[in-house]
């Protein structure tokens, strides 16, 4: 440890201060007794879909594209994904088979 | 009453638990890394537990481990950890609805909202027969305690697994791809979608990998802003 016992634990409430504000601001901002303007509740409808794409991209972020392996597991993986979620339409096999899929390639065909 | 209440409490853990195997599997793996790295730094489980179990923000964990390993500077550690978690803005923001009316426990579920959390709940309606705050409570709930529970693995036994995880973070791409998927099957939400990846994309070719996300929430905010009369009508 290089800081104090003391100065982890204030270092800890500060990080979990920035990240409950990050959490609590809008409800706080618009509490259930106070109406939500509509562009608001327009943007509530809008940001989901929008931000799982984020999420999507930025899970994605560290692939290699520009050198070998080229972001090839990735896109097989995500193919994979495609297909057996098309295919069968069960949540948990799309992830587990895709899953499944990247580990083995990473860990044979592109160690 | 008391015995239908836990009967019904019961009834959505079990309609809820399948939903967050991923994010078990996930959050036990990631979790355990923060806990092993954590240990690396000279921290024991204890700490890397409370802060887990306190500030619950993943990415932003790591990030932290500078925060504990250069001069104490609680105000910086603050201000980064806003920037760091600032996409629960957007979270917040499209769980007003859903968490409006919830009582008691709302704050409980605002305190544990997190990526995972909020694709599964905005995704996934609970079952009919289900009451949707039981159903939230426990998917939260599940979501937080593996994480919590990961980094104590990891502080603890960490060091002794030994079988290859390379590529098991790659779980939670998946989730987040899925749920996306899930979402794209309603019309409407399709231009949504495809403006994230788009805005994304952008500003990680322009930003970078460590600073994509603040610039793509700010071009989202604004094409949709821009775009708002046309999409919702």
């Amino acid at each position: 440890m290089y800081l104090t016992g003391t100065q982890t634990l204030i270092i800890i409430l500060s990080v979990a201060a920035g990240a409950a504000l990050t959490r609590f601001l809008p409800f706080l901002i618009f509490p259930d007794n106070r109406g939500v303007p509509p562009y608001i509740i327009d943007l509530g409808r809008m940001l989901p879909p929008a931000m799982m794409g984020l999420l999507v991209v930025y899970c994605l972020k560290d692939a290699t594209v520009t050198a070998s392996p080229f972001g090839i597991p990735e896109l097989i993986a995500i193919a994979v994904i495609i297909v057996l979620h098309k295919w069968k339409n069960n949540v948990l096999l799309s992830i587990g088979g895709s899953t499944v899929v990247f580990m083995l390639l990473k860990q044979t065909v592109f160690s | 009453m008391e015995t239908r209440d836990s009967k019904s409490i019961k009834k959505a853990l079990v309609s809820a638990l399948p939903h967050t195997i991923p994010v078990f599997t996930g959050f036990i793996f990631l979790g355990m890394a923060y806990g092993v790295l954590m240990q690396a730094k000279g921290y024991n489980a204890l700490w890397s537990v409370l802060m887990s179990a306190v500030a619950f923000c993943g990415s932003m964990q790591f990030v932290a481990i500078t925060l504990l390993t250069t001069a104490f500077n609680p105000f910086q550690a603050f201000l980064m950890s806003f920037m760091v978690n600032a996409r629960h803005l957007f979270y917040g923001v499209s769980m007003l609805g859903k968490y409006r009316g919830m009582g008691k426990i709302k704050a409980f579920l605002v305190y544990l909202l997190c990526d995972e959390t909020f694709s599964i709940i905005y995704s996934i309606e609970p079952p009919e027969d289900v009451d949707s705050k039981s159903f939230y409570f426990w998917i939260s709930l599940l979501d937080y305690l593996y994480w919590v529970l990961g980094t104590f693995l990891g502080g603890v036994i960490g060091n002794f697994v030994s079988f290859n995880t390379m590529g098991l973070d790659f779980v939670l791409t998946a989730l987040f791809t899925v749920l996306f998927l899930e979402q794209m099957k309603a019309k409407e939400n399709r231009l949504c979608g495809f403006i994230g990846i788009v805005g994304t994309v952008i500003s990680l070719a322009v930003f970078g990998q460590e600073n994509v996300v603040i610039p793509a929430m700010m071009i989202i905010l604004v094409i949709l802003t821009a775009g708002r009369k046309k999409i919702c009508t």
